[in-house]
């Protein structure tokens, strides 16, 4: 989504009653951030959404990115965000060989999770295709991808190949390297 | 994020490598591993040891096929030789290139001071603009010539005190030699040294 790096763009306010409403479908979408809603989003934060390349907006606070959203689809949380709050976002695990891939931009692929290094939740807690996901590494702490699953956990397993997430925000690229200040 | 709150704050502050910008972990994968590396050690040594110890050394490389690993190695190298060769065309044209503080006539007695080329030194023009104007309490602003290129128009001659300034706030990132002092026109007013051929 964000091969290029990303010109300084113009920023404005938000409005008070659609930071709520933002706040509101933040938690609807990821409920794993209840706890820290205060922390992440507090109520009399003042909100900024930073134009993006291709109608995405990003939101941050203070110049601290939190979260931003394609033109449709739903929020998702900026890497940052996600390592400040590991535990919120579900999350699979790609072995070494397919980190590289990643890193680089390319579209994550089935066999990179279903190898022995990958790491997929059981039957029991699958993920649906459409659902945000954050991807981890194999022997690595801190997450690497976040993005939506085209494919659910279950079909992965049983198919074993195929791309599975199309594009999402990755570290190093032009949305990471975005100097906000 | 600081909360200063009834919250106590429960994110996770995270140690992100100054030179590549990636947790040190994802160093190896982000092209200038070997300064990464450098940086981290003498940084946070602590993570340093942690991340480079023999025992995380050795089970990075177990866990690939011997063939994935090679060429993983051969993907870093060429990598690694793309963002050094990068840099050092970035630091040649840094080298090339010059920072212009122009003094252009306006009116008789009024200037503007033209500053270009800043851009290439890693600084944003519309900031420092609004710096300028602020330290200069003048007007100040960023303007896109018609060649596309951007320029700081500061109203007043204040060359010699945008020089100084400039060294003296962002002179690790601009050498004093690459800055260049134009006039436009000359001074009017010069009367320690009168044009008047001697007779």
């Amino acid at each position: 989504m964000f091969k290029k790096d990303i010109p300084p763009s113009n920023r404005s306010k938000v409005k008070s009653s659609v930071q709520r409403g933002l706040r509101q479908k933040l938690l609807e979408t990821y409920p794993g951030f209840e706890p820290y809603i205060e922390e992440i989003l507090p109520k009399k934060a003042s909100l900024e959404a930073v134009k993006l390349p291709d109608r995405v907006t990003l939101y941050t606070i203070d110049s601290t990115p939190l979260f931003f959203q394609p033109f449709d689809g739903p929020p998702l949380p900026h890497l940052r965000l996600v390592h400040a709050f590991p535990s919120a976002i579900p999350t699979i695990q790609i072995d070494r060989g397919a980190i590289r891939f990643v890193l680089s931009g390319a579209t994550l692929m089935a066999p990179g999770l279903t190898s022995p290094g990958g790491r997929l939740p059981d039957a029991e807690n699958a993920l649906e295709a459409g659902q945000v996901v954050a991807v981890k590494a194999e022997g690595k702490e801190e997450v690497c991808l976040i993005g939506t699953l085209k494919v659910g956990t279950e079909e992965m397993k049983s198919k074993g190949k195929g791309v599975v997430m199309d594009e999402g925000h990755y570290l190093g690229d032009g949305l990471w390297r975005m100097q906000l200040d | 994020m600081a909360d200063a709150g009834p919250i106590v704050p429960q994110a996770r502050t995270i140690v992100y490598c100054g030179v590549c910008t990636l947790p040190p972990e994802y160093c190896e994968f982000g092209g200038t591993a070997k300064k990464c590396e450098e940086w981290l050690k003498e940084e946070e040594p602590e993570l340093w040891n942690q991340l480079h110890s023999e025992d995380a050394l050795s089970a990075n490389l177990s866990t690939l096929s011997v063939s994935a690993q090679e060429r993983a190695a051969k993907d870093a190298a060429k990598k690694e030789a793309k963002a050094a060769q990068n840099e050092a065309r970035d630091a040649e044209r840094k080298a090339a290139s010059k920072v212009i503080v122009k003094r252009v006539e306006r009116n008789k007695r009024k200037h503007v001071t033209v500053i270009t080329g800043l851009e290439i030194f890693g600084l944003e023009n519309k900031k420092l603009a609004k710096e300028l104007g602020k330290k200069f309490a003048t007007g100040s602003s960023m303007t896109r010539s018609a060649a596309g290129t951007e320029e700081i128009t500061v109203q007043g001659d204040v060359s010699e005190d945008v020089k100084e300034w400039l060294l003296e706030v962002y002179g690790s990132k601009v050498p004093e030699a690459n800055i260049d002092l134009v006039e436009d026109k000359k001074k009017k007013t010069t009367p320690t040294a009168p044009p008047v051929a001697p007779q």
